[in-house]
């Protein structure tokens, strides 16, 4: 599962990547986290207010730190 | 999925209507008892409450409840409230609108978008993606994290809602007259290339369909995250203001920050640009000032220029402007701001 986080590496974007990563670790799914840091790319997604969620090039996610249990459907989804 | 989740629901989002009567009766309630229960609690201590300390500690047992719940309460109203204006519809809203009245609805609407500080940019440019004229988009960026609910409850609890009004009529002022004078001066160009090129996007949003129990849900997020994050600020101005009160002569700021020093307003503003804090992070110094005799125009000059200017934004808009319209744009500001501080000296 690949998922991107969009974010100019504000507090809430590294909270956001460690909130994911403690999700996907306690279910034991395997993620590919990456951060998108530069604002051309991350305006590429059509996300204006970050920190933003893509999953498998799909943009789920804008605006502040998901709650965990929007984190846990997703990581269920796939 | 849904089976699983229903059992989670905590009963405010399955019944939201009677929570929201139930908490406002409750909020009611609570809050009327609190001058009687800072009365008694400092009656309970061994000290004499016609004494300095008396004094100072009953300010302390109730002004510090009374903030609080203010904050709670305006800030829970608030999370309802931003689940419906969020960043993408309001540039729905002001997508393709000519300046004047546009300028006077972004100002407006920026007080109720939420947003954090660090997507200022990202929305920058998705409102100029969209067609929204720059000037218009200026005076959303201004009027969002200057004029907002957090600053506002914080004036009204601890300064009267006097205060509150003037910063929230001069706050906006700044906002709609600063953008619309960037729109008048036709600064397109000076945009990042590369914001230019992009391609225009439409403004078309899917609304997202909440239930008035997602609202509440948005509502208890909100009070989590800002008022968990801004009460030992606030905590910290009242103590301040209660402690300083008998140690520093009462006019000690006002040698340099009173009425009659004319300079103190754009001293204001120039030290409050490099220091970069959020509006309840300002207060407990706004708090100290104003005890110590400085003038209520300064020091409002001083909050706007902490919150609303801030040399880390700026080296991030730098990706996006060009150093002439950032220039312009701390000008104009600046400007707007030290009229706002002159202008109360001399009226108050």
């Amino acid at each position: 599962m690949d998922i991107k986080v969009l974010g100019t590496g504000c507090a809430n974007c590294k909270s956001t990547i460690a909130l994911i990563d403690q999700v996907a670790k306690a279910k034991g799914v395997e993620v590919t986290l990456t951060k998108v840091e530069e604002l051309r790319d991350i305006m590429g997604y059509g996300v204006m207010s970050t920190p933003g969620v893509v999953i498998n090039g799909k943009v789920v996610h804008a605006g502040g730190v998901p709650s965990r249990d929007k984190v846990e459907q997703w990581l269920a989804a796939a | 999925m849904n089976t699983l989740a229903a059992p989670l629901k905590t009963w405010p989002t399955r019944q939201p209507v009677l929570f929201l009567i139930l908490s406002a009766v409750a909020w009611l309630a609570l809050y009327n008892t609190l001058i009687p229960a800072s009365e008694a609690l400092v009656a309970m201590l061994p000290v004499d409450r016609s004494s300095h300390l008396g004094g100072a500690l009953q300010f302390f047992f109730y002004d510090t409840p009374k903030v609080l719940m203010l904050l709670t309460a305006v800030v829970f109203v608030m999370g309802m409230v931003n689940s419906y204006f969020t960043p993408e519809r309001t540039r729905a809203l002001l997508a393709g609108r000519s300046e004047g009245a546009a300028n006077v609805m972004a100002a407006s609407l920026g007080i109720v978008t939420p947003f954090c500080s660090c997507s200022a940019v990202p929305l920058f440019i998705g409102f100029v993606q969209a067609g929204v004229p720059l000037g218009v988009t200026f005076s959303f960026l201004i009027s969002a994290p200057m004029v907002n609910e957090v600053a506002l409850t914080l004036l009204f609890g601890m300064f009267g809602w006097k205060v509150a009004l003037l910063y929230l009529g001069l706050g906006l002022t700044v906002a709609i007259v600063a953008g619309w004078l960037i729109g008048r001066l036709k600064m397109e160009n000076h945009l990042e290339d590369w914001v230019r090129d992009m391609p225009k996007m439409s403004a078309d949003f899917e609304d997202a369909g909440m239930t008035l129990g997602d609202r509440i849900e948005g509502g208890f997020h909100a009070v989590k995250e800002i008022v968990g994050k801004v009460w030992p600020y606030i905590l910290g101005g009242i103590a301040l203001g209660g402690l300083i009160h008998g140690y520093v002569p009462e006019d000690f700021m006002a040698s340099f920050m009173g009425k009659e020093a004319w300079w103190s307003v754009p001293l204001a503003v120039v030290m409050g640009v490099p220091m970069y804090t959020n509006a309840a992070g300002v207060i407990p110094i706004v708090q100290a000032l104003l005890a110590k005799g400085a003038a209520l125009g300064t020091v409002l000059a001083f909050m706007m220029s902490v919150i609303a200017l801030s040399l880390p934004e700026m080296i991030i808009l730098r990706k996006v402007l060009k150093l002439r319209l950032i220039a312009t744009f701390v000008g104009v500001v600046a400007s707007g701001i030290l009229l706002v501080g002159f202008v109360f000296n001399a009226v108050l």
